[in-house]
């Protein structure tokens, strides 16, 4: 039983009744089956599969980096590269009372605004709330913002932000990772910190990432 | 136009010098439409095909999204220099029934629940037609919505069958059929499977053929979708080799 290998769809990963299908498979018969390609991952009994593509799928708490869509008379539509448009109703945008009969929704957040934002809820029917209230939610006014895929997110973040934290140290940028594929960097090095992020996506499959981009960082840092 | 030629098959060789077994020289390129969430050409002789998946994303208008389930929609179409003779663009009958088929082929393997009210969009294009073309699209299709991560039950593979005459008009039963084959030929036959789950996707005929000559072919056929099958599986795997 090799562990961490790359699965298409409908290969088979496992037989047995004893484990238990995960994200990214199915059952079919006493087959364990992959559903997406990506890298299959064994852990006890739990059987999953890591995508290496597709979309960003809403998840409750998720921090996420929209962008504001449309203006409503009392909430706003963001796009949060999902398949599925998030609202933000007007008691989440602001910590302050917003009226909207003497308030113009506008100026708090206009059309095109990148909003650092949180998952608030999503229904079954993959209607999807979100807030801009909370420790370190609020709108973005500067700085570059990345689009990558949503599938290499967690290996930006690191186990424990372990990777992204070595970034912002080693570039001195502020980076905001969204679940969502949306990051964004301001300050510091910008370019080094961009070139990094794109060279953790495209080898974003491989192990012991976090030490080969740290010798990369040093490397560059001698190379100034 | 050419003129029916005397004979498709001779000497136990084809026109082009195949067995009736062979399929013709296969190449699969991954990743050719970067707009795309995913996409693939794939390439069986003359044959050319191009395939682009975009979604599950926003559906629009919104009265046609399904509630509980994304709708897959499939678009087959072929250039007008994808053939000797210009062809008039745009989709016509056939296009439309070529499109129908395959989105039905494929709704049958994704798992299209786990997207309620999006849609699936599914670009087939022909840049070159030697035969065989909706094969050849559903194949590449099959890769571009694996490499668009769009979760399966299995992947599909087509390859075509069909009869060719000999020099004494008699009938054999051949595999991967091209132009002059395709198109002066007794019969050919559209099959696809996903070999996962064992199922018939697609399946046309045209032209007449016996039991005994269809369950030959489709035997053949079955044969050249492993190999296919497998040459698909590599090309999604070596996607993630090379930037090693």
């Amino acid at each position: 039983m090799e562990n961490r290998k790359i699965v298409t769809p409908g290969e088979s990963i496992i037989e047995g009744m004893d484990y238990l299908p995960g994200d990214g498979t199915h059952r079919s018969g006493s087959e364990i089956r992959a559903s997406v390609l990506g890298l299959s991952d064994i852990r006890d009994r739990l059987v999953k599969v890591i995508p290496l593509s597709g979309v960003y799928m809403p998840k409750r708490d998720d921090p996420v980096i929209g962008v504001i869509k449309e203006v409503r008379y009392n909430n706003w539509s963001v796009n949060i590269n999902s398949p599925y448009e998030a609202t933000m109703m007007l008691g989440d945008a602001s910590e302050r009372f917003l009226d909207p009969r003497k308030d113009k929704l506008g100026k708090v957040f206009a059309i095109g605004d990148v909003v650092i934002c949180k998952i608030k809820n999503v229904e079954e029917n993959m209607s999807v709330l979100v807030t801009a209230r909370g420790p370190g939610l609020r709108k973005i006014t500067e700085g570059k913002l990345l689009d990558v895929e949503p599938s290499r997110i967690p290996r930006i973040i690191g186990k424990n932000a372990s990777m992204v934290k070595m970034i912002k140290e080693k570039t001195g940028s502020r980076i905001f990772v969204g679940q969502n594929g949306k990051i964004s960097i301001s300050g510091g090095n910008v370019e080094l910190a961009e070139k990094v992020i794109r060279k953790i996506e495209a080898n974003a499959h491989l192990s012991g990432l976090t030490d080969s981009i740290k010798e990369y960082l040093e490397g560059e840092e001698d190379g100034n | 136009m050419e003129t029916k030629p005397k004979y498709l098959y001779k000497n136990s060789k084809r026109l082009d010098g195949r067995n009736l077994d062979d399929y013709r020289k296969m190449k699969i390129k991954m990743d050719v439409v970067p707009n795309a969430q995913g996409s693939a050409e794939v390439i069986f002789g003359k044959t050319k095909v191009t395939a682009a998946v975009h979604g599950p994303r926003v559906m629009h208008p919104r009265r046609l999204a399904l509630p509980d389930k994304a709708l897959l929609r499939a678009k087959y179409d072929m250039f007008s220099f994808s053939v000797e003779d210009r062809k008039r663009p745009g989709p016509g009958r056939r296009e439309i029934e070529i499109s129908k088929v395959t989105a039905e082929a494929f709704r049958s393997v994704v798992f299209l629940e786990k997207f309620p009210r999006t849609v699936i969009d599914l670009f087939v294009s022909v840049t070159q037609a030697d035969a065989s073309t909706r094969i050849t699209g559903i194949n590449a299709a099959s890769l571009a919505l694996a490499a668009a991560g769009i979760p399966m039950r299995s992947l599909v593979v087509g390859v075509t069958f069909g009869k060719i005459y000999d020099e004494k008009g008699v009938g054999h039963v051949a595999i991967d059929v091209d132009k002059p084959e395709d198109q002066w030929g007794m019969a050919d036959v559209a099959y696809a499977r996903a070999p996962a789950t064992g199922d018939v996707v697609l399946l046309q005929m045209d032209g007449d053929m016996t039991k005994e000559e269809f369950d030959k072919g489709k035997k053949m056929a079955d044969k050249a979708i492993d190999v296919v099958y497998k040459a698909q599986i590599k090309a999604l795997k070596d996607k993630f080799e090379v930037s090693k």
